[in-house]
């Protein structure tokens, strides 16, 4: 018999730098990425400069200045600062401005009023509520009546049509685009048959056709006195193109979820909406929520189309706002500009959808 | 019936809780169930064998009409199984079901896994719901993992979990499909343990296992079936001592001498 003393712990051995080490293993690993690496190099020292010169060295940054003063050396952020209301609230009155303000504000207030109570019994109870009547009261500030003064749609535009649209598109594509999902799998031929004829027909077209469709075409069900509110032509188009899309997501998840699932939930005696609601939607939407996002980042790209039937989101506001004699000239600012806000808050969603990923896979699989 | 104290006459003498006539079943062509007959009686243990493919669990699965069938018929504690929603319902509140792979709701921890159908079919309140779940939970020997969730746990307590979860609803029967058979050695016998409990409270149990040491020491009778059909059925003595056909003969030789 051999008796084998306890061996001591080392850490591993260091011969080389980090850096070094990062460095060969990614970027001069064979000889097609050595090639590739300085090709990069040689790209960034073309690039770089004159785009750092035009942003920010030879940029303007006097914000009183006015298009004759700024140079057309480089960028003029003046021209940003003095039409930064309209990039925000498009043609919204000035006096109005405070209800778009305490729309983002009762948002942000639920947002942090949600994450304090995480651990609460009724958080679920909450954020249902929340999704039930915060839009209520967001038309109710934005559009006005009982009281308020009534702001007509084309008064619109900017971030807040953007997230306007972005947001309708999102909160209404989502219900829908379960029941499309559960009406796919569904047994009843019917249900099913209309279903894929819907996803399949709309995944086939455009948006920029539906949304041509919904502003063209859907008046004339209607009426000839009766007027068809443009952003809400605009807002059903988009509801319908994205319940396509959110409808195929989450069928994916619903695919897999395993037949055990089901067949436990049948053996128990719950009813086909108990088993659907309890168990099988609550894991497939689990699994959907990185492709959720995604296809709620692909959407909010999108909303910049609104503007080709003659809504002013953010993008149409470049437009707008360079037309203006006094700022004649300026559109790369303004495309830089909302460029930049775009990425922010798509930035932003990617990240935390990462966060609700990890946090989900931690918690339980 | 429930008058009876005694529950070895309870066993021997009463009514058919299940009763299954002239079933036949097809998956397509394939005749996967063929005339098959066989009562049950309140309070019986049945244990169901037969190699792999011959339609056990085709069998257990259409008592609580997992699977459909074609022809026959099956009435569970009075009640013929049709096509009705609501008749389907009804039995399966009041048949459990213990799966080979637990099918544990993954979403959910353990307590909430166990008081779900308690709580969303049969109306009981959250309250009483986790008591009973709580009780049940100590009783096969997990009670200090009630807020974990099912991928915490190993192969041995999730079924237990499983088991406690069938158990929450207070069915009269239990069906077992292969309960044992994922499980790593090791575990195999925590769940048996639990189950030989079970036995002997009387509740009416129909169980698909390989695990004749179990069979020999809880089953009232004995089921072998092959190809379909239920080939010799016998009180447990027997079945083991004195098989009649060669395939069981066959069957035991290959199984007993693993
Ligand atoms: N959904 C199905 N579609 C088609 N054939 C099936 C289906 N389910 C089972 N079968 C077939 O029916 C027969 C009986 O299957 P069953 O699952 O009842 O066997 P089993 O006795 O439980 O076997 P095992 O011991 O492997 O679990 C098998 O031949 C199987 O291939
Ligand atoms: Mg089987």
């Amino acid at each position: 018999m051999a008796i084998y003393p306890l061996k001591e712990t080392k850490s591993p051995p260091q011969s080389q730098i980090k850096a070094v080490v990062w460095l060969k293993e990614n970027l001069f690993s064979s000889a097609l990425n050595i090639a590739l690496t300085f090709v990069a190099l040689y790209l960034i020292y073309l690039l770089l400069p004159p785009i750092l010169n035009w942003t920010i060295f030879n940029a303007n940054f006097d914000l009183a200045a006015d298009n004759q003063s700024c140079g057309r050396e480089g960028a003029c952020w003046a021209f940003i600062n003095s039409n930064l209301k309209m990039f925000i609230y498009g043609f919204y009155p000035q006096e109005e401005l405070w209800r778009v303000n305490t729309m983002f504000g009762i948002i942000v207030a639920l947002v942090v009023f949600g994450s304090l109570i995480k651990e609460s019994q009724y958080r679920a109870h909450y954020i249902i509520g929340s999704f039930l009547i915060y839009p209520v009261i967001a038309f109710f500030l934005l559009h006005g009546g009982l009281g308020l003064e009534v702001v007509e749609t084309d008064k619109w535009g900017g971030l807040t049509l953007t997230v306007v649209v972005a947001a309708v598109g999102i909160v209404a594509s989502f219900p829908l685009g379960i029941l499309f999902a559960l009406g796919r799998q569904s047994e009843m031929r019917i249900v099913k048959f209309i279903s894929v004829i819907y996803i399949e027909f709309v995944r086939g077209v455009p948006l920029i056709t539906i949304l041509f469709m919904a502003s063209v075409v859907l008046p004339l069900f209607f009426s000839a006195g009766m007027d068809f509110d443009k952003l809400l032509r605009a807002l059903i188009g988009i509801t319908l193109f994205q319940t396509a899309y959110i409808a195929e997501v989450i069928r994916g998840g619903l695919q897999a979820i395993p037949k055990g699932q089901y067949e436990a939930a049948d053996a128990s005696g719950l009813s086909f909406m108990q088993k659907t609601v309890l168990i099988i939607l609550p894991q497939a939407l689990k699994i959907s929520i990185p492709n959720i996002v995604g296809s709620f980042i692909a959407l909010f790209k999108d909303t910049t189309l609104v503007l080709i039937i003659g809504l002013f989101d953010m993008l149409a506001i470049v437009g707008a706002a360079t037309s203006n004699s006094s700022w004649l000239g300026r559109e790369a600012e303004g495309y830089v500009f909302v460029a930049m806000v775009i990425w922010v808050i798509l930035y932003s969603m990617s990240r935390y959808s990462k966060k609700l990923e990890t946090r989900f896979s931690t918690e339980h699989k | 019936m429930s008058e009876l104290t005694n529950k070895e006459i309870d066993k021997k003498g009463c009514c058919d809780i299940i009763e299954i006539n002239g079933l036949n079943k097809w998956y397509g062509d394939f005749h996967a169930l063929k005339s098959i007959d066989l009562k049950v009686k309140e309070g019986e243990i049945i244990v169901v064998c037969g190699p792999s493919g011959s339609g056990k669990s085709t069998l257990i699965r259409c008592v609580n009409f997992l699977e459909k069938f074609q022809e026959g018929s099956i009435i569970v504690d009075g009640t013929e199984l049709t096509d009705d929603v609501k008749k389907i319902r009804q039995i399966r509140s009041e048949v459990s079901m213990v799966f080979q792979h637990f099918n544990l709701f993954p979403h959910l921890n353990i307590i909430d896994n166990l008081t779900l159908a308690p709580i969303w079919v049969h109306n009981k309140t959250k309250q009483k719901a986790r008591e009973k779940a709580l009780q049940l939970l100590d009783r096969v020997g997990i009670k200090d993992q009630a807020n974990k969730y099912p991928n915490q746990l190993s192969g041995g307590q999730q079924q237990r979990v499983a088991i406690a979860r069938a158990l929450c609803t207070s069915p009269k029967i239990m069906l077992f499909d292969e309960p044992t058979s994922a499980l790593d050695p090791e575990m195999i016998s925590e769940v048996l343990d639990v189950m030989v409990d079970l036995a002997k409270e009387g509740i009416t149990m129909v169980c698909v296992t390989h695990e004749m040491g179990f069979a020999k020491k809880v089953a009232d009778r004995i089921i072998f079936m092959d190809e379909g059909q239920i080939v010799e059925e016998n009180d447990s003595d027997a079945f083991f001592d004195n098989p009649e056909s060669d395939r069981l003969r066959l069957f035991l030789d290959q199984i007993l001498s693993q």
